[in-house]
């Protein structure tokens, strides 16, 4: 019997020549991530386990990308990235991103991805949820605790249950008004939010072919708002060309077996699906823009390693050029090289910087994880009462993205930015 | 690993979230200095919405305003529990508010895995709504060796999930232990 995808990269870093589902296996991990939310938990018990004195057991394995809590006056989140440097010296780190230095990057996921730490037929394991981003990649990526982080810090190996694969195939060209958002709301929303718990989600099709890379990261980034182990979708041409383009290591893809087994097959016809949303409070709550359509909202956000790529800005700059917005839309691009390319990229002789500032939205003063998950009271775009957020991000969940009677309805950014100029939540379709 | 724990019930429902068992501004504290840790156990389940909150009456806070630690020892939860972000602050701030074990129609992998690994309480899962059988503030006791809870407040006896392959890793007090009980890591 053949092997899906995931199965064989978890049997080729076991030593094995064959895994099936509910295999229990210890595999050799290719990279850890670690960020300043976690990374110091992480090295608490790195050194409480190994010793005062102990080495990470690859130096340039251990990748630290601080992220979260950056643009805050919070005394205990500076301490944190402290720690982290002193780690960095300490242990010889060699691929850290320090905040406030010309190394900064901003949020982990696509960090990893523009600094070529995210490659084909790889194991990567991060302490953050959103890990599963990677899977984009063609790679195995999920995200684990301190504990577990701070064990592969030590020994470079992690115990892991083999999932089953559930195959999500998207048919037909994907129409101008659908982004990967849409189409992983759509998932969620009709499998639930556990619905794919424990499992591999692997996305396939003409559609999947036809996304860029930083399209197929926000779908696989959402793998785990169904409960998925890890979102994973085959490396082609598109994939190769990126990854080589920014790490200089041979790539060794992997693919599934023709005669792989899969769960379970679910189709989608590309031609059928409607903008979507995610109504408050939780990532499976879909309703279809058209039966939401006039919603009153407060604010809009851009950002977040799921909704602030150059592709989630390109996208509302279509909507917001030459227009105004009618509420407080905060942008967060994800990372500095986000941040330039907005600035170096033109539509039609205009920056989408500067589409963004002339329509009134408020861009953060530099690129991090930001109100996406709350944060800090000081946090740029945080809510601290009852506002109704329409979002590029994530999640939904009471208190997300700071207050607890906020709400927080998730959408593409063509649906962010189609709603910032009504000032309600407004099908896209009426400005494409 | 003990063989009873028995103490009073938190009642939750599904999809309980971490960001809802420990709100992301908190999760700056050090975990090792011994007074800092404390706020986690503060701040517990702080972001249950108020009506979710110890059902079925809701409203019920599980610490008390300047406590660190809940008079609840034992959550009785619906299903997908832990979902969401993989921090495990979520597991270590139950833990640290004193909570021995959560009973749950299921997990979010991560949050169920961190609880397993860090050996913070004894996830258990069962087949029953128990949420539905429990209310916030009942006494109950559960028989680790027999994987079954008992209502001592109504009387009725429920069914849990025998703890299965993670057995060997609680017992020893998390990954670590185990592994080196093992030789996987001296």
């Amino acid at each position: 019997m053949g092997m899906t995808l995931t199965e064989k990269i978890l049997a080729k870093h076991a030593g094995r020549g064959h895994v099936s589902p509910g295999d229990n296996v210890w595999i050799d991990v290719d990279l850890l991530m670690t960020h300043d939310v976690c990374g110091p938990g992480t090295i608490e018990i790195f050194k409480k386990e190994f010793g005062a004195g102990a080495r990470v057991w690859d130096r340039e394995k251990v990748v630290i990308i601080p992220d979260h809590y950056i643009f805050t006056q919070d005394a205990y989140a500076k301490r944190n990235i402290d720690i982290l440097r002193e780690f960095v010296i300490e242990q010889g780190i060699k691929y850290f991103y320090d905040a406030g230095s010309p190394d900064y990057k901003g949020v982990c996921h696509v960090a990893l991805a523009e600094e070529g730490h995210t490659r084909p037929g790889e194991v990567l394991f991060g302490t953050d949820s959103h890990t599963c981003t990677a899977g984009a990649f063609g790679e195995f990526a999920t995200g684990i605790g301190n504990t577990d982080a701070a064990f592969i810090m030590g020994t470079g190996r992690l115990w892991v249950k083999v999932p089953p694969t559930m195959k999500f195939v998207f048919d037909g060209e994907v129409p101008p008004y659908l982004m990967a958002k849409d189409l992983i709301l759509h998932i969620i929303g009709d499998i639930g939010v556990d619905g794919a718990t424990y499992k591999a989600m692997e996305f396939a099709g003409d559609g999947i072919s036809m996304l860029s890379v930083e399209e197929r990261m926000t779908l696989c980034n959402m793998a785990i708002e169904a409960g998925g182990k890890n979102g994973i979708i085959a490396p082609d041409d598109k994939t190769i060309r990126f990854v080589s383009e920014r790490s200089k290591r041979k790539i060794e893809a992997v693919y599934g077996d023709n005669d792989a087994r899969y769960e379970s097959v679910k189709r989608y016809n590309l031609k059928g699906l409607e903008p979507v949303v995610a109504k408050p409070h939780s990532p499976d709550n879909k309703a279809v823009v058209s039966e939401v359509k006039g919603t009153r909202i407060d604010r809009c956000y851009i950002g977040s390693c799921t909704g602030g790529k150059v592709e989630d800005f390109r996208a509302a700059a279509k909507i917001l050029r030459g227009h105004s917005v009618k509420v407080d839309t905060f942008v967060v691009p994800a990372t500095t090289e986000v941040e330039k390319r907005l600035k170096e990229e033109l539509i039609d002789g205009e920056s989408i910087y500067s589409i963004l500032e002339n329509a009134g939205a408020k861009i953060a003063g530099g690129p991090s994880c930001a109100a996406c998950l709350g944060g800090p009271p000081d946090t740029f775009g945080r809510t601290d009462g009852n506002e109704v957020c329409l979002s590029t991000t994530n999640r939904n969940f009471p208190g997300r993205m700071g207050s607890k009677q906020s709400q927080v309805y998730l959408a593409s950014p063509l649906t962010v930015a189609a709603s910032a100029l009504r000032g309600v939540i407004t099908d896209p379709r009426e400005f494409l | 690993m003990k063989d009873i724990i028995k103490g009073k019930v938190y009642v939750l429902g599904n999809d309980i979230d971490t960001d809802q068992i420990i709100p992301a501004q908190h999760l700056v504290y050090s975990l090792s200095d011994p007074v800092e840790r404390k706020q986690y156990g503060r701040y517990a389940l702080s972001s249950v919405p108020d009506g979710h909150a110890g059902l079925p009456a809701g409203n019920i806070r599980f610490v008390e305003d300047g406590e660190y630690r809940s008079q609840f020892n034992i959550i009785i939860a619906g299903k997908n529990f832990g979902c969401g972000s993989s921090r495990e602050h979520a597991p270590v701030a139950l833990n640290i508010a004193g909570v021995e074990a959560v009973v749950a129609e299921s997990y979010a992998r991560i949050f169920y895995r961190n609880s397993v690994d860090g050996g913070f309480y004894l996830p258990f899962e069962t087949n029953e709504h128990l949420f539905k059988e429990f209310r916030t503030g009942d006494v109950a006791e559960i028989d680790v060796k027999k994987s079954a809870i008992m209502n001592l407040t109504t009387g009725k006896s429920y069914h849990l999930n025998p703890l299965g392959d993670v057995e060997e890793i609680l017992s020893a007090g998390g990954i670590f232990a185990y592994a080196r009980k093992s030789g996987i890591v001296r």
